[in-house]
């Protein structure tokens, strides 16, 4: 928070394609400590590829991308944690039979004990996963109950409370709020909001531009590849926002269209209707 | 900028217990510890276990003798064993078909090897462990590698090594069961490892009663209170969760496979060193039984699910219907209908209990 002019995650001119199909093309973002960065896009506008180049899932073909100034060439979604860098996927990466704090610590587990008896310390990873679900806010009833009969919202924030715990400086949120209602999506968003003032660089992917105005500092829309536009908040508003994601001139253009077309029908069913209503 | 500005490393907002995300605790509340105890995958398990018992118990009355129990330990003991390394595989999301005549394999193997090479008992034993752990091996890595579903790949392996078991037995013995070796160099030791009978209480066990406590006890440690543990149900509750937060999921499960080659191993040995020799069309079937032990255990099929006990008790039931059959006088044909209807139930009421149980 402290230097948040230099990024600590840089993309320049990133591109990526798949056989003949550009996926991505000189795309460049940055995102900096302590700020929510917004990718928003319709469905296929790259930001599926975009996040896995982010997260090391796949290798971008042209341009940079750069991690606190150096280069990075993750060649796996683990060297990218190691950098710091955590994905929060749409499946949350839990498995929903497991009680939430073998969740919480699954892939790094805490032991004790010299190498044949060396053991889980239940102890120490139930009493973390539990302090830091409550640092977050969260009270789950019981820290043994398997991680399915958490709320969808709760879920999320296991999620993100053990990307936090285990160092992520860029945290990567896939859509957290796509498959949630409206209390649970404020929910997840207040905890974007918490990440942010925890010093993290957030990058939240959504294609919900009132869910994103409500927390970022930076937006970015993605079209086909390419990008759209990339502008600071202060920039910025909540309608030009709406307008940019709902497609700009190309929903002008069909909003004049059906006006043109179905209006006047539109209109003759709505009063045959009414008047069928009055009589 | 920011629209919500609350102090750092706080919270957006305080947390209180009445505005706890996902709402409403108040409607959460601790379940009970009768409905925990109920959720366990075991619990079903037990019960059907104590049914088992009552049964035979009631119209068996060689049943109720002591002698008859180490008998019903000593069949549940070679069942369970196998059941050991079926479970752990299960839970880690992957079937074993040819987990029953690799029993076998390693028997003809450690009995080929010591005859045929005029090697130490134990020398062959481990040649024979080394072909059991290729199998396991192999399996694990085709399963892995080519991604498809266990069932297939195994089910290949069942039927080669169900061929190779008959053909490789003739074309090196001409006949179809492997050497006498019981008056090898090693055999009495082995046989006292794998093979033996001491007296508790004027009872007879059979070694192998004593192997599998230990198995059971070792795998549910392993399950409850290792990474490796935490690794194996991870693999079989969601794989490509697992692997996104860098658990090993293709060596985890590679290991499984290993796992049940090694408990095939330990059996083969002891049929071998039993029998002194081996038939070498056994075996054919047996692999249903341990997947039946581990299932009426209350192992998920699906994986993720379940515990090492649990599938002891399943092996502790089909123990006693294999021998509750014969002492009650009835027709021993009707083993596999008992098993099969045993089966049918468990499935039915761990559902059912689970079902219960989870509803809050």
């Amino acid at each position: 928070m402290s230097d948040s002019t230099k990024p600590i995650l840089e993309l320049t001119d990133v591109g990526k394609s798949f056989g003949n199909i550009h996926a991505l093309r000189d795309v460049s973002l940055s995102v900096r400590a302590g700020e929510v960065t917004c990718i928003l896009g319709d469905n296929g506008a790259g930001k599926s590829t975009m996040i896995k180049i982010i997260s090391g899932l796949y290798q971008h073909d042209t341009g940079s991308y750069h991690v606190c100034g150096e280069p990075m060439n993750c060649s796996s979604p683990r060297d990218a944690l190691d950098c710091g860098i955590a994905t929060v996927y749409q499946d949350l990466a839990l498995v929903p039979l497991l009680p939430v704090w073998r969740n919480f610590f699954l892939g790094s587990e805490l032991t004790i004990g010299p190498w044949p008896f060396r053991r889980l310390d239940v102890a120490a990873m139930r009493r973390i996963a539990d302090d830091e679900l409550q640092k977050m806010g969260i009270k789950v009833p019981d820290i043994d109950q398997p991680v399915d009969t958490l709320s969808g919202g709760q879920r999320q924030v296991v999620a993100i409370a053990r990307a936090i715990h285990f160092g992520a400086k860029v945290l990567i949120l896939d859509e957290p709020t796509a498959a949630l209602g409206v209390k649970q999506s404020g929910v997840v968003l207040k905890y974007i909001s918490a990440a942010r003032e925890a010093g993290l660089g957030v990058i939240f992917i959504t294609h919900n531009p009132h869910h994103a105005y409500l927390v970022g500092d930076h937006f970015v829309i993605l079209r086909q590849g390419t990008l759209d536009l990339s502008s600071p908040r202060a920039e910025l508003t909540l309608d030009d926002l709406t307008h940019h994601m709902a497609g700009g001139a190309e929903l002008d253009a069909l909003k004049h269209e059906l006006k043109r077309i179905d209006a006047p029908d539109v209109g003759a069913v709505h009063e045959k209707h009414e008047q069928e209503i009055g009589s | 900028m920011a629209t919500t500005k609350s102090p750092p490393r706080k919270p957006a907002s305080p947390p209180s217990p009445e505005t706890v995300p996902g709402g409403t605790p108040a409607r959460v509340t601790q379940r009970s510890l009768a409905r925990r105890f109920a959720t366990r995958p075991e619990v079903g398990s037990l019960v059907g276990a104590v049914a088992v018992f009552a049964l035979f118990f009631t119209v068996a009355v060689p049943f109720r003798e002591f002698d008859s129990l180490s008998t019903v330990l000593y069949a549940s003991s070679t069942i369970g064993i196998m059941a050991v390394g079926v479970s752990l595989l299960m839970i880690g999301g992957e079937f074993d078909l040819s987990a029953g005549v690799g029993v076998i394999t390693s028997a003809l193997a450690g009995g080929m090897f010591a005859y045929e090479l005029s090697l130490n008992i134990w020398v062959a034993a481990a040649l024979a462990l080394g072909v059991s752990l290729l199998i396991g091996f192999l399996n694990g890595y085709l399963v892995v590698k080519t991604k498809l579903p266990s069932f297939l790949i195994t089910l290949s392996m069942f039927l080669m090594l169900q061929g190779l078991n008959l053909a490789i037995t003739r074309w090196v013995t001409g006949s179809v069961a492997s050497p006498t070796i019981s008056d090898m160099d090693g055999y009495a030791s082995a046989q006292k490892v794998f093979s033996s009978t001491f007296t508790i209480g004027g009872v007879n066990v059979q070694i192998t009663v004593l192997w599998w406590i230990l198995f059971v006890a070792l795998a549910t440690w392993v399950l409850l209170r290792t990474k490796v543990g935490n690794w194996i149900y991870a693999a079989g509750g969601n794989a490509d969760s697992a692997r996104a937060v860098g658990v090993p999921v293709n060596y985890t499960k590679i290991g499984l496979f290993m796992t049940v080659a090694f408990m095939a191993w330990f059996v083969g040995m002891h049929n071998l060193f039993r029998f002194s020799t081996v038939q070498s069309g056994e075996g054919v079937g047996n692999e249903l039984i341990y997947i039946a032990a581990a299932v009426i255990g209350g192992c998920a099929l699906m994986g993720g699910w379940g515990t090492a006990i649990g599938a002891a008790i399943g092996a502790l039931i089909l123990g006693m219907a294999q021998q509750g059959v014969v002492y009650a006088g009835w027709n021993p044909d009707l083993f596999m209908f008992f098993i099969g209807a045993t089966l049918l139930v468990a499935v039915v009421l761990n559902m059912w209990v689970r079902l219960r149980a989870q509803r809050r």
